[in-house]
């Protein structure tokens, strides 16, 4: 190998991370989000008003992270009761449990008796996705191959992204939608043989974020499914994804 | 003599819409005509929407040289079946424009060479044309055969269809046709009211451009409403803009190393990408800046802290993105697959009306920064690069010099920063002036955007345009890519890398 090319390699260094489940964010990086129960009726209605996307209910008070886009403006009303934590893990196959209650500060599990029976046998070593962005804002997108980069390098657990569905083992859907990649998102999905997995990446494709109510949008494939994996953000960290997914593959509670 | 047309310096701007002078269709055509025979003139944008009994149309014609905008406008009866003679036919770079038109609203315009649907609106004037069934161009012949990818690509990237027609490996022609990423982003504008909405309807617009098109946002907001903005935060704009640009500028060299298989170029620069936008994330808690552009303040002002870390991690960036470089542009298998591929010439890029990286590429000073400056530009002797050659080594290249550039902007700006100075809390609570039209434009890494939003009596937004560059630099890729390789076809597109639901809105 050439000089210049160990010159650069030398100060390129070890740039993966060792262990991706004990990594340290930056403070104001916004995950899982903790809620006071001390928040006055008053304080409750400013902030639900002054959501973007209607993430925020009343009765009981609490925050839907499949609804979120971690703007961070409800802190900024309530700064002392409202937080959001630094926690990336915290992707799920059971919906109801990004809904995240006044006063709960529990890490967020995967619910094992939601694993379809033929996941829990079939992918447990190894996993190939197919993405498809229907809609998607390009920027989960580019989280999504960053999970393969030098950094994340997500490859090292065996899952890793494929150019055919033919070789897939389940499709991750990035965006809210829209109707014009209602139908290639289905001919995709159904050229993935059987047993598949279903992976909804980001806040947009959990709920349509804010691009709920669009008419341009056709999200009838989701109700056809079930959803095997969900990935919060605004786009999800490459953490949070990679984590998730060997979380389901390896079924840990 | 009458006025024909409303002239505007400053950038952004709202003037009344009354200011604008109404003229005759042959009179704008006429006015258009003249204004187009200027070389530093181009389309900035150009649109319709239905005002009571009428259309009305609004065209901006931007100057590369002064900081000119001239608008000018029409006004047509909504009868059933409008005819107008296409300017396309003379002046191309109004062909995606017209074809917008003519999608929306379903007013037909004559001896346009290419009348094709631009991106299936759920709202277009006719329903009967499917996005499965976009009418290709295509030749008869035993010999060429064609080539069709999408919209699902074999990356995660956003989708959309290329068609090619080919002479064994060459490609003749390229077809690009979108649509696919259609979230009905501009109505949204008008369904969703609220400032903050709006601010995050902007930041989606494209999430690889997410602070360039919510700087968009915030410029023509404060304008519409007014409100002039602290020198402190306009340099975290500026600072935070330079900031995407380098982040994936780097990105784009790694991807353009990708398409070649040299694969350290590749892992190098995708590592210094992550140290850019990581610097955005201990900035603001998001790594492509959602969250920070915010109308008349910002909940993330600089802090000693965190000028320390931008300052560290260019430093860091700068010397390794400089040293990968080095070695990539004297590489001779890559400098093999970059020099004189996917040449585009500046008489073409002027003709399609190009924008950004695709005017720079091939010789036209064109950059926002520079001919219509916001923000800090006007402050900092900004001065474009130009390269003249228009191939992927030009497109690469200038990237690289433009990454240099702006971490040398960062840092003259950090310097005159004084952190000591309070900055404002955000204010959603903007009243709009009534009955006016507001423009801003901003140099995103790929070019220029242009937002226009118009009011209603009441102040309300009646109409929000939204321009990435992507829609004029498509085409750019077209011609990039004729006579060429279909071999060369990643590079040719990784040299541009365009945005897709940027185009689709
Ligand atoms: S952070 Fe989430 S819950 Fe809070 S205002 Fe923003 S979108 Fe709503």
């Amino acid at each position: 190998m050439p000089l210049k090319e160990i010159n650069i390699l030398g100060k390129h260094g070890k740039q993966f991370v060792p262990d991706l489940e004990m990594v340290e964010l930056t403070p104001l990086f916004r995950g899982r989000p903790i809620i006071g129960t001390n928040i006055t009726e008053e304080e409750k209605n400013k902030v639900i008003s002054l959501c973007p996307v209607n993430a925020i209910n009343n009765s009981p008070f609490c925050i839907d992270m499949g609804k979120c886009l971690f703007c961070n403006e409800c802190h900024f009303a309530l700064p002392e009761k409202i937080n959001f934590t630094n926690d990336y893990k915290i992707a799920t196959n059971d919906r109801s449990k990004l809904i995240i209650q006044a006063g709960q500060d529990i890490p967020i599990k995967i619910n094992p008796d939601k694993i379809r029976k033929e996941i829990k046998s079939f992918f447990k070593h190894a996993l190939k996705l197919r993405q498809v962005s229907a809609a998607g804002d390009n920027s989960t997108e580019m989280e999504l191959n960053a999970a393969g980069n030098v950094n994340f390098d997500m490859g090292r657990f065996g899952i890793e992204f494929v150019a055919s569905p033919r070789h897939a083992d389940g499709i991750v859907i990035t965006g809210p939608i829209s109707q014009n990649m209602a139908e290639p998102l289905q001919i995709c999905y159904d050229a993935i043989p059987e047993p598949k997995l279903i992976i909804l990446a980001g806040t947009d494709a959990i709920s349509s974020g804010i691009f709920a109510g669009s008419k341009a949008l056709n999200r009838s494939f989701l109700d056809k499914y079930n959803i095997d994996l969900y990935v919060p953000g605004n786009p999800p960290h490459p953490l949070t994804f990679i984590n998730g997914v060997l979380n389901l593959m390896k079924n840990k509670k | 003599m009458t006025k024909i047309y409303y002239e505007i310096t400053s950038n952004p701007s709202s003037i009344k819409l009354t200011d604008i002078p109404v003229l005759s269709y042959s009179e704008f055509q006429k006015t258009v005509d003249e204004l187009m025979s200027v070389e530093s003139n181009h389309c900035l944008n150009y649109f319709a929407f239905p005002l009571s009994d009428k259309y009305k149309f609004v065209c901006c014609i931007g100057d590369d040289e002064t900081k000119k905008i001239i608008i000018l406008s029409h006004e047509q009866p909504k009868t059933k079946d409008i005819s107008l003679e296409s300017i396309t036919a003379k002046h191309f770079q109004f062909h995606v424009f017209e074809r917008e038109i003519y999608e929306n609203y379903g007013i037909y315009f004559s001896n346009h060479p290419w009348l094709k649907p631009i991106r299936y609106p759920f709202n277009r004037s006719n329903l009967e044309n499917k996005i499965s069934n976009y009418p290709f161009y295509s030749i008869d012949s035993e010999e060429l055969h064609e080539v069709g990818v999408g919209p699902i690509h074999a990356g995660i990237i956003e989708p959309g269809y290329f068609r090619f027609i080919c002479n064994g490996e060459n490609v003749l022609h390229l077809e690009i046709h979108l649509g696919f990423q259609h979230r009905g982003i501009e109505q949204l504008f008008l369904e969703k009211q609220s400032v903050l909405q709006q601010t995050i309807l902007a930041e989606s617009i494209a999430g690889d451009t997410t602070i360039a098109h919510s700087i968009a946002y915030s410029l023509l907001a404060e304008s519409l409403a007014n409100k002039t903005i602290s020198e402190e935060l306009s340099i975290e704009r500026t600072i935070a803009l330079e900031l995407e640009r380098i982040a994936i500028h780097i990105g784009d060299t790694a991807a353009l190393c990708t398409d070649v298989a040299y694969q350290l170029g590749q892992v190098i620069n995708e590592a210094l990408r992550t140290i850019i936008i990581n610097t955005n994330q201990f900035w603001c808690g998001n790594r492509f800046g959602k969250g920070l552009i915010r109308t008349c303040g910002s909940h993330y002002p600089l802090t000693k802290e965190i000028i320390e870390i931008i300052k560290n991690n260019l430093n860091e960036v700068e010397q390794r993105y400089l040293q990968i470089t080095d070695r990539i542009f004297t590489l001779p298998s890559v400098l093999a697959r970059f020099e004189t591929i996917g040449k585009v010439t500046k008489k073409q890029a002027s003709m399609i009306g190009a924008v950004g990286i695709g005017a720079r590429s091939s010789g036209l000073k064109r950059d926002t920064r520079w001919s219509h400056p916001f923000l800090q530009y006007d402050k900092i002797n900004y001065e474009p690069i130009v390269l003249p050659k228009g191939d992927v080594w030009s497109r690469a290249m200038l990237r690289k010099m433009e990454v240099l550039k702006s971490v040398a902007i960062i840092k003259e700006l950090l310097n005159k920063y004084d952190n000591e100075k309070i900055i404002d809390n955000p204010n959603y609570d903007l009243k709009f002036e009534p009955y006016f039209i507001a423009i801003s434009m901003v140099e995103g890494w790929r070019g220029e955007i242009c937002h226009t939003a118009i009011t209603d009596n009441k102040g309300k937004i009646i109409h929000y345009k939204i321009k990435d560059p992507s829609l004029h630099n498509w085409m750019a890729l077209a011609l990039a890519v004729r006579g060429q390789e279909i071999s060369d076809f990643p590079v040719c597109n990784k040299s541009y890398n365009l945005s897709y639901c940027g185009n689709d809105l």
